[in-house]
Order: structure tokens, then C-alpha cells, then sequence
């Protein structure tokens, strides 16, 4: 699908989508937004830059297998659980840290961790449809 | 001693860890094995830490994310549930090594590592979760992972069966996921513990009724009774020889597992109704099951048949419902898992050494392979029921309570379905391995006996899962009275919600 129009607006679709996708991120944790949504904008952002281009392209962009995100993803959302276990209470519950009067939680690990899984998902869909 | 937590926590820990890295070092095979390797043994131990925990009676519960019962979700451990999970951790373990060998290059180009370990985390999920939605989300994970390892090899007949397989298996999730929601509509909660408190209090007991046989059907499908097993014998005979035993294994009895925990803690306030249907699918699976087995010759295909009648003694005990009943269905579930996932391990050891799963096209193994030939006596008699093998003592406890509870039709069914099983043991035992060997089964047979590796990683499964099944049959008091006593815990009840609710229970202070 080497269309014209789509691989230039991807020029500016890409980063827009990125950025957003970061933001909705963050934003998730007290409003609506998080990993999920997050994960999905930047997926498709990546989609509409590997679709005019194809496969090859992807996995430039992306330096690794879509596959190997899913995994960094997985080992996020369980590593978040963790430290719970080792403070004896229960799995996932989200320990919190307050350095310098920011607030850093084990929740924002998880939501990273959804995030990550949910591109590596949808583009390793995606990488098995794009022409080389 | 570890706390509730940690323990509930690793035997789901260590297959997610499985999946996760072994979706990570998807492009090293060699290091996916040592992983997936790593992560079984650990399922494994995991889940004998946490029989040790609950063998005595004790409960175990804990909240994920510390969202107090009935708001966030729980997963509880009690006798039942940690057997199945520890004999989840043994098959981890035993077909995790047998799936070492034969075509392991080429199912592993094919993901077939963290497909094997998203099953296992289905499954152990679906096993401690004590949240009936969650348990949805744990069957789910079990389908998706299934049906990735079910079409492996890309064959023709394997996209024909996984197409089959993911349509009929989505029809009983949906009709899972609607009985979900008329539960939450009615009650107004999902956890099982809250649910077994609320649902006797309500007024429309009709409508429960109602969903109970909802959710009859959605268990029912995926543990493949009468008329819902289509999907099973239209699949398992495509995958490879790992593959198909560690289905054989665990998928169906997550369904019978969910059928067992539902019709004990949750809808057990209609079982003048409930009984007598459950009884006749009982009976019913077991007959087509085994006269389905007798028509056929392909191995795969007559141990398919089997499984799903087998599964009509497991439901035996559950339309019974008295504690010696459910204590010989958990007898019946373990029993059966070591036994029939050994089986398909040694048909996948007939077609290596005969060169064929087609009975016309094997012969001569008890000539060739005596050994090979008695580890499959052990599991096939066993099968059968016949003494001193597990698969006697979990028959005899099944019958035993039907003709206690005057069902006599049900234990003449199950005593008549018993012969017919040992035709078709018979029928493997003479074509495969009595008779003489067909022209050109030479070659398959020389390149067994070049290949030390090949036979020690699927022999050493074999014998492990024979000596359990053996041990069960010879010192079967250990294992029938575990199963009794959880049998009794299911019944009883209240330790379960007592341990996830806490005594006072929310059902109580609702107006």
C-alpha cells in the first residue's frame, strides 16, 4: 500500500501520536487514559508510518521484534506486582515512594508494562499483514 | 513457613514469568527451552509448597492488589483446587520434558514455548481464582494459547481443526460470559465465596436455576459432555504428540473442575433438578464417548473418544453430590489426568518407533520394545479400571456411591462403559503392538534405537507418570482419603468463604 498521501501525513502522524499516546499514559492514573489506551494511539501512529512503507520498515523503527515487546510488557506488569510480596501483602498491591515530594508508584510500572504489551500486541498482528 | 500470599501468588507467577520471557527471547530457541524448562519445575514446586499448606483442611485466600472481598478479586486455595493445580505442575514438568524431542525445532520456530506456558498460566488461573468473572478471563487465556499450539505445524488438517476448535470453544465462552452477567444483574456480585452466601437468599430461585444451566452448558462445552463435545474429536487428532497430551491432560478438566466448584458452592439449592440432568449427561458421555472410540483407528482418535468418556465418571460423581461421590470425582480428575496424558506421551513414542498414529500402519512393537509395551499396560488398564490401577479405585468409589445413592442404571452404566474401554486398550495393544509388523516399519524402528536422546526425553515422562499411576493403584488410602476429606470441604463450605469473606460475612449486614 505505498500511498503517497498516507506516508506523508505519517510524517506527522507518527510523532503526534507518540506524544499523545505518552500523555494519556501519565494522565490515566487519576482521569481517564492509562496503558491501554495509551499502547493502542501509539500502535496505530506506528501502523499508519509501517503501513505505506512495510514490513522492514517496522522493525527499523522499532530496533526489535514486536514480539519481544509483549514480552517486556509481561515482565513489567508481573515485576510491578512484586515488591507487594516482599513487604507480605497481597500481589499488586502498589507500593508508593515520595522522593523529593514526587509521587513514584509500582502502579505506574504496571501501566507501562500494559502499555508495552498492548503495542507489541497489535503491531506483531500488524507485521504478519505488511508487504515487504 | 511462607505466607498466604507468596503462596497463592507463584504457582501463577512462574508460568506468566514463562510467558513473558520466552515471548522476549522469542528468536533463541535454545534459551526458551531452558526457561520454559525453569518455569514447570518451578509451577511444580510451587504447587507442593501449597498442598503442603492446605492439606489439613486449611483454606487459603488472598486479594490481588489488597481490594478487599467481595470488591476486588480473589484466589483461594483449598484441597481441591491445590491437587489440581500440583498435578498441573507434574504434567508442566513431564510433558515439558517429552516436548523436548521429535519435531521440537519446528514447533518452536512457531512459538510454541510461550504458548505452552500461557496454557499452563490458563489453567492454574482458572484453578485459584475464586472470582467467576476472573475465571472467564483465565478461560480465555487458556483458549487463545491452545489454539496457537493446535495449529503449530500450519498443516491443512490443523487450520481445518483450530477453525473448528476456536468456533465452537468461543460459542460456550459467550454463553459463559452471559451467565456472568445474569449472575451480576441478579446478585450483584462475582466473587464465589459472596455469590455463595447471596444467591439462597434470593427470591427468584427459578432464575437461578435458570443460569445454573447456563453455565451448565458453558462447563459443559469446554469439559466436551454429551451432546457439547463436537469440538474435541473434530481437533485433537492434528496436533503433535506434546501437544495433544497436555490437552489431553488439563483442558477438559478445567471445564469439569468449573462444573464441580459451581454445582458444590454455587448452585447446589436445586439439585432435585439439577441432579438428574447432570446424572443423564453423565451417562450419555460415557456411552457415545466409548462406542465413538470403538469406530475408529487412528490412536489419537480412540484416546480422544476416551476422554470425553471419561469425563461422564468424573460427572457421575457431581449428579450424585453426596461426599463420597465428590470425593471419588476428585479422585476420578486425578486419576485420569496422569493417566490419559501418559497415554497420548506413548502413542507419540508408537509413532516414533512404529512410524505411524494409524493403527493398519504399526505392529510388532512387544517384539521389538517389551519395555515400551508394558508402560503401556500400566495407563491403558488403568484406564480401563482394572485392579490394582488408580483407575479401579477412582471406579469403584464413583459406583460405590451411585448404588449408595440408588442409581443403579448410572452404576450399571458406568460398570458396561468400563469392558467396552478395555475393548478398545485391547484393540491398540493387538494392532500396535501384537500383531506383525507391516512392510517398511523397519525404518522408523532403527532410527528409535539410533536416537538415545529422543528416547530417554520421552521415556523418562512415560515411566514417571506409569510409577504415579502405579503408586495410586498399590497405595490408593493416602490419595482416597485426600480426596474424600476435599470432597467433604466442598460440601461444607463455609471454611472456603469463612477464608475469603472472613466469618463475619457482607451477605449478612446487606438490608
Amino acid at each position: 500500500m505505498n500511498s503517497l498521501i498516507l506516508r506523508t501525513t505519517s510524517r506527522a502522524v507518527l510523532p503526534a501520536a507518540l506524544l499523545f499516546s505518552v500523555y494519556v499514559l501519565l494522565r490515566g492514573h487519576n482521569e481517564p487514559g492509562g496503558g491501554f489506551v495509551g499502547g493502542l494511539i501509539a500502535a496505530a501512529g506506528i501502523a499508519v508510518h509501517a503501513l505505506p512503507r512495510g514490513r522492514d520498515a517496522l522493525m527499523a523503527l522499532l530496533r526489535m521484534s514486536p514480539k519481544t515487546i509483549i514480552g517486556i510488557g509481561l515482565v513489567l506488569g508481573l515485576a510491578a506486582g512484586l515488591p507487594a510480596l516482599l513487604m507480605a501483602e497481597p500481589f499488586l498491591t502498589h507500593q508508593w515512594a515520595f522522593p523529593g515530594g514526587v509521587a513514584l508508584s509500582t502502579t505506574l510500572v504496571f501501566d507501562v508494562g500494559v502499555y508495552l504489551a498492548v503495542v507489541g500486541s497489535v503491531l506483531t498482528f500488524l507485521s504478519y499483514y505488511l508487504e515487504n | 513457613m511462607m505466607n498466604a500470599h507468596l503462596l497463592l501468588t507463584l504457582p501463577i507467577a512462574f508460568p506468566l514469568a514463562g510467558v513473558a520471557l520466552c515471548a522476549m527471547l522469542w528468536a533463541k530457541p535454545g534459551a526458551q527451552r531452558i526457561v520454559s524448562l525453569i518455569a514447570s519445575f518451578g509451577l511444580l514446586l510451587s504447587s507442593i509448597a501449597l498442598l503442603a499448606a492446605v492439606h489439613d483442611g486449611t483454606v487459603l485466600a488472598t486479594q490481588f492488589g489488597a481490594w478487599p472481598a467481595p470488591f476486588g478479586i480473589s484466589f483461594v486455595a483449598d484441597m481441591f483446587s491445590a491437587a489440581m493445580v500440583l498435578i498441573t505442575g507434574l504434567m508442566a514438568v513431564a510433558v515439558g520434558v517429552y516436548g523436548l524431542v521429535g519435531d521440537a525445532k519446528a514447533r518452536e520456530q512457531a512459538f510454541y514455548h510461550p504458548l505452552y506456558q500461557g496454557l499452563l498460566l490458563g489453567v492454574t488461573g482458572a484453578f485459584l481464582t475464586g472470582d467467576i468473572f476472573n475465571l472467564y478471563v483465565w478461560f480465555e487465556v487458556m483458549l487463545i494459547s491452545s489454539f496457537g499450539l493446535l495449529v503449530l505445524g500450519g498443516t491443512r488438517a490443523q487450520l481445518d481443526a483450530g477453525i473448528k476448535y476456536v468456533t465452537l470453544n468461543l460459542v460456550a465462552t459467550t454463553l459463559f460470559l452471559m451467565a456472568v452477567a445474569f449472575t451480576y444483574g441478579m446478585t450483584g456480585t462475582l466473587n464465589m465465596a459472596d455469590l455463595s452466601r447471596v444467591l439462597p437468599t434470593l427470591e427468584n430461585q427459578g432464575l437461578v436455576t435458570t443460569v445454573a444451566i447456563l453455565f451448565l452448558v458453558a462447563f459443559g462445552s469446554k469439559a466436551a459432555v454429551f451432546p457439547l463435545f463436537f469440538w474435541l474429536p473434530a481437533a485433537y487428532h492434528t496436533a503433535s504428540a506434546p501437544v495433544v497430551a497436555i490437552f489431553a491432560a488439563l483442558l477438559t478438566k478445567v471445564g469439569v473442575y468449573a462444573i464441580i466448584r459451581s454445582f458444590t458452592l454455587l448452585f447446589d439449592g436445586d439439585a432435585g433438578f439439577t441432579g438428574p440432568i447432570i446424572g443423564a449427561v453423565a451417562a450419555l458421555t460415557m456411552v457415545t464417548g466409548v462406542l465413538g472410540a470403538a469406530a475408529h483407528f487412528d490412536i489419537r482418535r480412540i484416546l480422544s473418544f476416551h476422554i470425553i468418556s471419561q469425563i461422564g465418571y468424573m460427572l457421575l460423581g457431581v449428579a450424585i453430590a453426596t461426599p463420597l461421590a465428590i470425593g471419588g470425582a476428585i479422585l476420578y480428575v486425578i486419576h485420569h489426568i496422569v493417566v490419559k496424558a501418559n497415554l497420548f506421551l506413548i502413542a507419540g513414542a508408537i509413532k516414533a518407533a512404529g512410524g505411524s498414529f494409524e493403527l493398519k500402519e504399526v505392529g510388532g512393537l512387544y517384539r521389538q520394545l517389551p519395555f515400551l509395551s508394558v508402560l503401556f499396560l500400566i495407563p491403558a488398564l488403568s484406564l480401563a479400571g482394572l485392579p490394582p490401577l488408580s483407575g479401579f479405585w477412582s471406579k469403584f468409589v464413583v459406583i460405590k456411591a451411585s448404588l449408595d445413592a440408588g442409581h443403579v442404571v448410572l452404576a450399571a452404566t458406568g460398570l458396561v462403559v468400563g469392558v467396552l474401554t478395555l475393548y478398545s486398550m485391547l484393540k491398540i495393544w493387538n494392532e500396535a503392538f501384537w500383531k506383525a509388523a507391516p512392510e517398511g516399519a523397519e525404518a522408523a524402528l532403527k532410527s528409535w534405537r539410533n536416537d538415545g536422546a529422543t528416547r530417554v526425553a520421552m521415556l523418562v515422562p512415560i515411566v514417571t507418570l506409569a510409577a504415579i499411576t502405579l503408586t495410586i493403584g498399590l497405595f490408593a488410602e493416602p490419595f482416597a482419603d485426600y480426596s474424600m476429606r476435599a470432597g467433604e470441604q466442598l460440601l461444607e463450605k463455609s471454611a472456603y468463604t469463612d477464608a475469603v469473606l472472613g466469618p463475619r460475612s457482607l451477605a449478612e449486614a446487606r438490608p
